[in-house]
């Protein structure tokens, strides 16, 4: 590994004694969450608190003739009822387009629909009152006249002709297309000794965090300040936002993000009936309380991943592969989501596809066209799993077809691990990979040669159990190439202010924030360590825009990267301003100190020489006692954005070993692999946590999950007896190992985690299943693979 | 009739009456009443089991039962369990394998994994996943909860011993 | 989601009970359980103007032998049917097929009268009723009737107690001899409703099935006892006896479409459910190979 120092007498952290990076410590403060005593916003009560409840469309795409809301108004425990006429008043509407994405279109939204509904779930009317029951008693009693408009309901055909505009402005149903072509593709096809090519089908799945969005807006008429306590993963860009479309500074906008029950992406886009929310707490001058039920969380959440791509590869028969093509359709929602608009998730596939491989030559088309479903945006790993399962689907493909093992042909074209920096063919660059090491480490994991002897044991007694194996690459630590550049106000910097209190404990307020994943604790380990404190003495302040240093947030595994960097250089000046008054108070040299266990010692021998918190007493009480013209600084603030690469590049690789009941249909998972590079490892085991959490998240993909839609538009499995999540009794254990490549964008060295785990394994096991049935002469593209579908595979029904 | 009705219960031990609506649920009626909000909402059809709390004993889903059909009855949330020390150790198993992210599934998880711990001194990982297999995780996907359970398993009998 | 208003009665008596429910009709339902009737009002599925609570009928509840009868309050809990003593001696069918049902935490609720008056066609209890030749006991106005399980069941939520009735009981004759049970369903994960299912209730001896109860669940609008398994019974089952069954089976039954399977998958799954169960019951795991049941 190497390192970067800025000066020579300053040891690295990851070098320092006691230092807690690379360390797996239990995260602080997890005894309220285990007690029942966490603080979520659906646990919220503000004094003359009212609750809101949304009126919702119950048709597809339909006119908005008439609301009369005269019996509502009047029911016990109403306090107003309120359209989307009404509550324009208050908040402006918002176009998700960014304007890097060429040609990404969408129409204006607004917080409350206005003559037209678009979607099933569509907010048409706001009922407040005491209680979320009375709520929902009186939005009962509105009447709604609605004239049913015909919808747009598959992607397929969205763009033909005959179809209607949801948007007729727009000119047509396509929000966004991308097209990328590098190399000689048509050459390299005719090339190849095999061409294959699939339609890869992949099901419309949404988050189900298991808290609801939840959001309390609090406007104070007197202050004019707007308290929005909100389970967002970017408090920045909600104050932003919120501030802009309610005709506020951003300094009069609070953004407080408590406990969160859970986000992967999902509360980190701005939603309709939160923006409305803001609006109904400024119209009414009370704090007013939206938490959505699960039946609306599953009709109004972002869904994502609703792809249909055609993918194709050529191979020669040493098992080089020569080109991929790609043309991608997505359907999402009737507007592109704000701000980070729903042409990211094709956006990435196009960047994503082969990125592993060393091939040259690559043609893409995505098309992403409106559809009037709920809206669709980024969740947890965007794009990575379509562009995963796709080539890796292929490049399994590929290799049957050319009878050469799936790890043989990866073993060809994979990215040797001494070729970086390099570009892929969508023109990404890699600072450094580990594709090869991280394959052989898995192989051996797994002990892949013994599976592959029970494999064919047990396929002479009928048992049919299949490997699946799936390379990745990952967009981590992103720049302001994401988002910034199109416009959107999207911070891609963090920072971290660190100071010492009159104890001599630590406090550190982070601009990152934190969903469970472990933000406070790896910010308080880096900390401590470059500090020289012990962790229990580090508290760490996060999610509060009147309490933090301005930055992105928690999204897009940037956490640990950027916030993480962030963290690392305060801490360092911080210690060198200890340093520099301990200096003056013993009068030594600063170099010739270091901070030990909380206490300032010779570097020397280690003697010690005062105490942390003796320090703090003369600087914060007594600094009559320091020599003259002392001014000491116990407070230090650093920010950090990546320059030299727009995204930090992880890879990994997964492997899935299941056994399919060739009668029923149903499989089993009997154990999961993954080995990821992500680089310097600050907690082992919150980041082999992150990958178990995202693997199973994939997992789901996999086997259950799907929002099934009928023609008309509506969704028909909005509940969790009908939408399948995977539960405990289905999952398999997941073993994870690791290969350290360290990012030298940073000291820290980190890059990000946590979206590889559902990046590559429904990959995986859909490679995994087409394994085990290869007796069977059949190749299963589409996810989710439930019994019906295997069944059908096999010709049993 | 649909005037609100008395009830008299005990709590985590300590005797609660109130005037409840028959639609109110034990699990508002928990969180908005007595604000023992360690009783998390999921979904409200009884299939998430963030609500789960234990009522004369035995774990039930807080949404439901009725307020006004605990008359009577003894409940016990998460507040309770964690005062009494009657889950210490599982929470410290918990906390030292991360077996928590979020933490919004695990007040329910803490109920079912005690539930299962009461009944079987030495349950397998499948049996242990089987009983967890009505409380939804998205974060953690369940294997640190099953390695933080077997451990306490493993450490009860131990001490048992 | 939150449920509507309604009135609410604890009722103390069984009379009591079928007082209110003759007076509202309809506009009332039975709280017993609660785990099948609180999601759908809370989904506000179902708005009842009166719920009669009869969680507190003590006469309702226990598992009673009387001569050679089992008698299974309606109010007895599915893990009451687990712990019990007497099930596991009598009708071990039932404690294995309460293992499926849903999760502990429901379990320790819902009742084997409300599952069977709910009559959801993907559930497990009544399909166990019909193999365990059960008579149901409900009680009305005009006093007392005894349904045979055959004759309970009438579609899809839907069966022979009237609104004004109250599930009391039910009556299952002593295991005999020689008594063999099998259970198995489809379930895409631990505890959800069966794609498909079989409770099996049988007499066997010395390799024969003297006696064949196989009740199929979630493969129609409700339990169903084909009659294609009396080809099975009194004979020696060879495997083209069996695949004939089968066939036969798979004409017999009429399964409908959802999300989760066609009519089609549930018919096959039919079929290897009858090839799994004879072959455990007769001690011949063998029998039916994957492949050449269909």
């Amino acid at each position: 590994m190497t390192l970067i120092s800025a000066k020579a007498e300053t040891l690295s952290v990851l070098d320092r004694p006691n230092s807690y990076i690379g360390k797996t410590v239990p995260r602080p403060n997890l005894d309220r969450l285990m007690q029942g005593r966490g603080l979520y916003v659906s646990d919220m009560e503000l004094p003359r608190m009212a609750h809101v409840v949304f009126l919702r469309s119950p048709y597809a795409h339909a006119r908005l003739v008439a609301i009369d809301a005269t019996v509502a108004k009047s029911m016990p425990g109403v306090v107003a009822v309120v359209t989307g006429e009404e509550l324009a008043n208050i908040i402006t509407p918002w176009v998700g387009v960014l304007s890097h994405l060429k040609g990404l279109k969408s129409a204006p939204q607004h917080a409350i629909a206005i003559d037209r509904v678009c979607w099933q779930g569509e907010a048409v009317a706001a009922v407040v009152a005491n209680s979320r029951a009375l709520a929902e008693d009186a939005v009962e009693a509105v009447e709604v006249q609605y004239e049913e408009l015909e919808a747009v309901t598959d992607m397929r055909t969205a763009l033909d002709p005959r179809t209607p505009l949801i948007h007729p402005s727009l000119g047509d149903n396509l929000a966004f297309e991308r097209i990328h072509d590098v190399g000689l593709v048509d050459q390299a096809f005719s090339e190849s000794d095999e061409v294959v090519e699939k339609e890869f089908i992949f099901g419309r799945h949404t988050g189900v965090t298991l808290e609801p969005r939840a959001v309390v807006a609090d406007w104070n008429a007197a202050d004019a300040r707007l308290a929005i306590y909100q389970g967002t993963q970017a408090p920045h860009m909600v104050q932003n936002i919120a501030a802009f479309h309610l005709g506020l500074q951003e300094s009069q906008v609070r953004v407080v993000c408590k406990d969160v029950g859970g986000s992967f992406g999902i509360k980190v886009h701005i939603y309709a009936d939160e923006m409305a929310t803001y609006a109904l707490s400024k119209l009414l001058r009370r704090p007013i309380k939206f938490v959505a039920d699960r039946v609306e969380s599953f009709n109004t959440d972002i869904h994502a991943r609703d792809h249909r791509c055609k993918g194709r590869i050529g191979v020669r028969r040493d098992g080089v592969i020569m080109a991929f093509e790609i043309d991608d359709l997505t359907g999402i929602g009737p507007y592109s989501m704000y701000p980070r608009t729903s042409a990211i998730e094709a956006n990435q596939v196009v960047n994503l596809v082969g990125g592993p491989y060393v091939t040259k030559n690559y043609r893409a088309r995505a098309r992403v066209v409106f559809q009037n479903k709920n809206v669709m945006c980024q969740y947890r790993a965007v794009g990575h799993p379509i562009a995963c399962s796709v080539t890796e689907g292929l490049v399994d493909l590929a290799a049957m077809k050319i009878g050469m093992d799936p790890v043989e042909i990866r073993r060809r074209n994979l990215i040797p691990d001494d070729a970086y920096p390099c570009a892929s063919f969508s023109g990404l660059r890699f600072e450094k990979l580990s594709h090869h090491a991280s394959l052989d480490k898995l192989l051996a994991m797994m002990s892949y040669d013994g599976l592959r002897a029970e494999q064919a044991a047990l396929r002479k007694k009928n048992i049919h159990r299949g490997i699946g194996i799936a390379s990745f690459i990952e967009v981590t630590n992103p720049s302001a190439a994401f988002y910034g550049v199109g416009g959107a106000k999207i911070s891609s910097q963090d920072g971290v202010a660190v100071r010492l209190d009159a104890q001599g404990a630590v406090i550190c307020q982070t601009s990152i924030t934190e969903q469970g994943q472990g933000s406070e604790s790896i910010t308080a380990q880096i900390v401590a360590s470059v500090l020289g404190v012990s962790m229990e003495r580090v508290r760490v302040i996060l999610g509060d825009t009147d309490n933090t240093p301005y930055g992105g947030g928690t999204w897009a595994s940037r956490g640990a990267g950027i916030g993480g960097e962030a963290a690392l250089q305060a801490a360092k000046i911080l210690r060198r301003n200890i340093l520099d008054v301990a200096a003056a108070i013993l009068q030594s040299a600063p170099a010739e100190l270091d901070i030990v266990d909380n206490i300032v010692a010779n570097t020397s021998d280690g003697a010690p020489r005062i105490e942390l918190k003796e320090l703090a007493r003369i600087v914060y009480f007594r600094p009559d006692t320091l020599p003259p013209g002392i001014q000491p600084e116990l407070m230090a603030t650093r920010h950090f954005v990546p320059r030299e690469y727009p995204f930090a590049f992880t890879n990994g690789v997964q492997a899935s070993w299941l056994e399919v009941d060739t009668e029923t249909g149903f499989m089993r998972l009997l154990k999961h692999w993954v080995v990821e590079d992500c680089g310097t490892i600050i907690n082992p085991q919150l980041v082999d946590e992150q990958i178990r959490g995202g693997v199973v998240q994939g997992l789901g993909a996999a086997l259950f999950e799907k929002c099934i839609y009928d023609e008309r538009g509506q969704l028909t499995n909005a509940n969790m007896a009908d939408y399948l999540v995977p539960m405990s009794g289905e999952m398999p254990d997941i073993d994870v190992g690791h290969v350290v490549s360290p990012t030298l964008e940073s000291e820290l060295g980190a890059k990000g985690a946590g979206e590889a785990g559902t990046a590559g394994a429904a990959a995986a096991v859909a490679n995994a299943v087409n394994d085990a049935l290869r007796p069977f002469n059949t190749i299963i593209k589409e996810i989710a693979l439930i019994p019906q579908v295997i069944l059908t595979a096999l010709g049993r029904i | 009739m649909t005037a609100p009705l008395p009830i008299s219960l005990h709590v985590n031990g300590e005797r609660v009456d109130a005037h409840v609506l028959p639609r109110l649920n034990l699990a508002d009626f928990l969180r908005e009443h007595l604000h023992l909000t360690g009783t998390h909402v999921g979904c409200e059809h009884g299939v998430c089991g963030a609500c789960t709390v234990r009522v004369n004993d035995e774990i039930v889903r807080a949404c439901l039962i009725l307020a006004v059909q605990t008359d009577g009855m003894s409940v016990q949330t998460i507040e309770g369990l964690s005062d009494s020390g009657e889950v210490a150790d599982l929470q410290a198993a918990f906390r030292n394998r991360n077996a928590l992210q979020c933490g919004y599934c695990t007040p329910g998880m803490l109920m079912a994994a005690q539930d299962l711990l009461r009944q079987h001194g030495e349950p397998s990982r499948e049996r242990i996943r089987g009983h967890l297999s009505g409380n939804y995780c998205r974060c953690t996907g369940y294997q640190a909860i099953v390695d933080a359970v077997e451990a306490t398993a493993r450490s009860r009998r131990g001490r048992a011993a | 989601m939150k449920a509507s208003a309604f009135a609410y009665a604890r009722v103390t008596s069984v009379d009591r009970a079928l007082e209110l429910l003759a007076a509202h009709g309809e506009k009332a339902k039975v709280l017993s359980g609660g785990q099948s009737l609180m999601p759908a009002m809370n989904l506000r599925l179902i708005a009842p103007e009166l719920v009669v609570d009869i969680g507190g009928l003590n006469e309702l509840r226990g598992i009673v032998v009387r001569r050679d009868v089992l008698r299974i309050g309606a109010l007895t809990r599915h893990v009451d049917l687990l712990n019990s003593s007497e099930i596991a001696a009598h009708a071990p069918l039932l404690a294995e097929a309460v293992t499926h049902v849903a999760h502990p935490a429901i379990r320790n609720r819902g009742t084997l009268g409300g599952s069977l008056a709910h009559a959801d066609p993907a559930s497990e209890l009544p399909a166990c009723m019909l193999a365990l030749d059960a008579t149901i006991l409900v009680r009305g106005g005009s006093g007392e009737r005894r349904i045979m399980a055959a004759d309970f069941f009438r579609g899809i939520f839907q069966t022979a107690l009237s609104a004004e009735e109250l599930l009391i009981a039910v009556e299952l004759p002593l295991a005999r001899r020689n008594s063999a049970h099998f259970f198995l369903e489809f379930a895409r994960r631990h505890g959800d409703y069966a794609i498909a299912g079989l409770a099996a209730q049988a007499v066997v001896e010395a390799g024969v099935a003297m006696d064949l109860r196989p009740a199929f669940f979630a493969v129609g609008d409700r339990p169903v006892m084909p009659k294609a398994a009396s080809r099975l019974v009194n004979t020696a089952v060879t495997p083209a006896l069996l695949s004939d069954a089968s066939t036969a089976l798979g004409e017999e039954l009429d399964p409908h479409d959802d999300q989760q399977a066609t009519a089609s998958m549930r018919r096959h799954l039919a079929k290897v459910l009858l090839v799994r169960c004879i072959s455990a019951l007769l001690g011949r795991p063998g029998l039916g190979v994957a492949g050449r049941a269909t």
